[in-house]
């Protein structure tokens, strides 16, 4: 597991309130949204802020987001690719 | 018990600063949505109704010290100001006086323009109690965008139980940084003016205004007054922010409030409906009305005309509503191009006239709340 | 109908404590930051509701305090709701627009009303009722009684849960009790000063 992927689950976990959760616990391909990990729509918004805020992207299109946010994985080849910082 | 009344009533608005200024330009299809910058929110603009600091002063010049009182102490002193002068039945030891906001002086925040507690909803509410010097220690609504009308149902509540022998309804709230930011980090202002109900609207605009209105019994010989008959409020235990996707605490008010007063939705001659021009909430309230079998009732948005002024809409709307029904008068739902929402509705597309009795007045907000109100026209 | 009512059940939350009914059940170190100390009754009680950690301390509160009067457990879902507080949902507000500086968060924002309790508490009981939210200086039992007759006379419920949830600077002051037809201490404005001042110190 890469760097990334486990600074994107602990600033997850921080950022969104998860308390009762632990780092080992979120899965690199488990599903953020719905079945997985069940974040909700406030949750999304608190991304979108969290990619802009700690690796300079700015998304034009929040629709972007439902693929970008369906897993630590994706989100972690969106960073990787997008980062400005 | 008594039957309450909508009697004397005041619109402060980008639009005009007395009721009849505000009909008159919705009539002729006026916006107070424009294109404002200064907000560092916002690097191209966004779209909003306000109203200029300079004119609300020279305004209330003529009745107090504008530097005494914050921007939106101004303008709800302003709105009552009105309604006192024109009704005859106020009585400051027996008039209530409610107040509804989300925000109030949230814009003084951190600022040190007027003593700190200001921020408190209950101090601002006392000082514009004590400028008309109110004898009734004043009341706060404060329930997310459904406090304007609530507010109304507080104030007939309240007379029935004997606490005020009449009532003034007073709805205020800006277009501050606070809220502004707010929803842009909802990703939720348009940025064009809002088109409620359209297949391209792109979220909401906001409005600041402020609102007044006497709410109580009335035995004088008009020929023809509206009765505030029932409110029914009913939340949706779905989401915090987001509507449910059934309408479900909207179908619940509207449907209680039909049983609770026997009425059959082919009574209702007239539905204002909340309309924001989001996604969800647009949608939300067309699955709502078509559950409740209101899909060919005439119906508009306001937000169009004043974008949506959050603790003052639904008061706004419901005056607005009492005035259709006492000039036989369907409003334009302004900004509508075609229906974008999944389930039919009787969109109102150009002014019309017609006889009308019954409304139905809605409003959602945040926090999952809903309200159905009807208001009548009663002839003598 | 002008039926007497009666509050049956009431919580009192203050001062690190927690009375139910009158009753010390709850207690803990004063010195404890209310996070912590609103952790610490989740934890006692067992409670097992993940959203508990996303919401603001005001709304954590209301939610805790409805949990302890009613087991958990409010079966008539057409309960009405009449809420109250002198600071609003000040606390968050202030939080929030710390976050305007920089990156104005969400999350918080939408905390920034304080009728997002009712909706908490309302989605955790899954009730579809009435719901008011009112701003007073003080704790002012007029407003409940008035409000919560006129739905019993209006024939819109045979169940109030009644809040005063306030939380400014750290401080908080909850007073919470249930209304019915029948119970125990009548409702009246006299006998709401007795259970919410006794443990006022």
């Amino acid at each position: 597991m890469s760097d990334l992927h486990t600074e994107l689950k602990k600033s997850i976990i921080e950022q969104l309130n998860l308390e009762d959760m632990e780092v080992s616990e979120i899965e690199n391909d488990e599903h953020l949204f719905g079945d997985g990990l069940g974040l909700d729509s406030i949750d999304a918004l608190e991304l979108i802020v969290l990619l802009e805020k700690d690796y300079g992207i700015k998304l034009s299109d929040p629709n972007q987001g439902k693929e970008i946010f369906n897993s630590i994985n994706t989100m972690a080849d969106f960073i990787e690719k997008n980062r400005t910082r | 018990m008594s039957r309450n009344y909508l009697l004397n009533d005041s619109i402060i608005s980008p639009l005009g600063f007395n009721t009849a200024v505000n009909i008159e330009a919705i009539r002729n299809s006026e916006s107070a949505l424009k294109l404002h910058h200064y907000s560092k929110f916002f690097e191209n603009g966004y779209y909003a109704g306000l109203i200029e600091s300079d004119l609300i002063d020279r305004k209330f010049n003529t009745i107090g010290d504008p530097t005494l009182f914050t921007k939106l102490e101004k303008l709800m002193i302003l709105a009552i100001h009105q309604v006192i002068e024109e009704a005859t039945s106020v009585d400051l030891n027996n008039t209530g006086l409610i107040i509804s906001t989300t925000k109030g002086n949230i814009d003084q925040l951190g600022k040190n323009e007027f003593p700190t507690d200001r921020i408190y909803l209950w101090k601002m509410a006392q000082v514009i109690a004590d400028f008309f010097e109110f004898k009734q220690k004043p009341i706060v609504v404060s329930n997310a965008c459904i406090s304007g009308a609530l507010a109304i149902k507080t104030a007939n509540d309240f007379i029935q139980a004997g606490r005020f022998s009449n009532a003034i309804v007073v709805g205020g709230d800006l277009v501050s940084e606070f809220v502004l930011s707010g929803f842009q980090s909802f990703q939720a202002i348009s940025p064009e003016p809002c088109r409620p109900f359209s297949n391209d609207r792109k979220g909401v605009s906001l409005g600041e205004a402020a609102a007044a209105i006497l709410i109580g019994p009335d035995d004088s010989e008009t020929k023809q007054k509206v009765e505030y008959i029932d409110a029914v409020t009913a939340n949706d235990a779905n989401h915090i922010s987001g509507p449910s996707r059934t309408g479900e605490g909207l179908y619940q008010s509207i449907s209680r409030l039909l049983k609770n007063n026997n009425i059959s939705t082919t009574q209702i001659d007239y539905l204002s409906a909340h309309g924001t021009a989001t996604i969800y909430n647009d949608e939300m309230e067309s699955i709502a009305f078509n559950r409740a079998g209101l899909e060919s009732v005439p119906v508009n948005s306001l937000k169009g005309y004043y974008g949506h002024t959050l603790g003052t809409s639904a008061l706004i709307e419901s005056i607005l509503t009492k005035h259709s029904l006492l000039n036989n008068e369907l409003i334009a739902s302004y900004n509508f191009t075609e229906l974008g929402v999944s389930k039919n509705l009787n969109i109102i597309q150009n002014n019309e006239n017609k006889d009308l009795n019954l409304a139905l007045k809605t409003a959602s907000g945040f926090g999952g709340c809903n309200l159905a109100m009807f208001l009548k026209k009663e002839r003598i | 109908m002008n039926r007497e009512l009666f509050v049956h059940n009431s919580i009192v939350i203050r001062n690190s404590k927690v009375y139910k009914n009158g009753q010390l059940i709850f207690e803990a170190e004063t010195d404890l930051s209310i996070s912590k100390f609103l952790k610490k009754i989740y934890k006692q009680q067992e409670l097992k509701y993940p959203k508990f950690f996303k919401m603001d301390n005001l709304s954590k509160l209301g939610y805790l305090g409805v949990e302890l009067l009613t087991h958990g457990d409010i079966q008539d879902k057409e309960t009405a709701l009449v809420f109250a507080n002198s600071s609003s949902s000040l606390e968050t507000d202030t939080a929030y627009a710390e976050t305007m500086n920089e990156f104005p968060s969400p999350s918080l924002f939408v905390y920034t009303l304080p009728n997002i309790m009712l909706g908490e508490i309302s989605i955790r009981h899954q009730l579809r009722s009435e719901n008011v939210f009112f701003i007073s200086e003080d704790f002012d039992p007029g407003l409940f009684v008035d409000y919560s007759k006129a739905l019993f006379q209006q024939k819109k419920v045979v169940n109030v849960l009644c809040g005063w949830v306030d939380l400014h600077n750290n401080e908080y002051d909850v007073f919470l009790w249930q209304i019915a037809l029948s119970g125990g201490k009548k409702f009246n404005e006299e006998e709401l000063k007795k259970l919410y001042l006794p443990t006022h110190e």
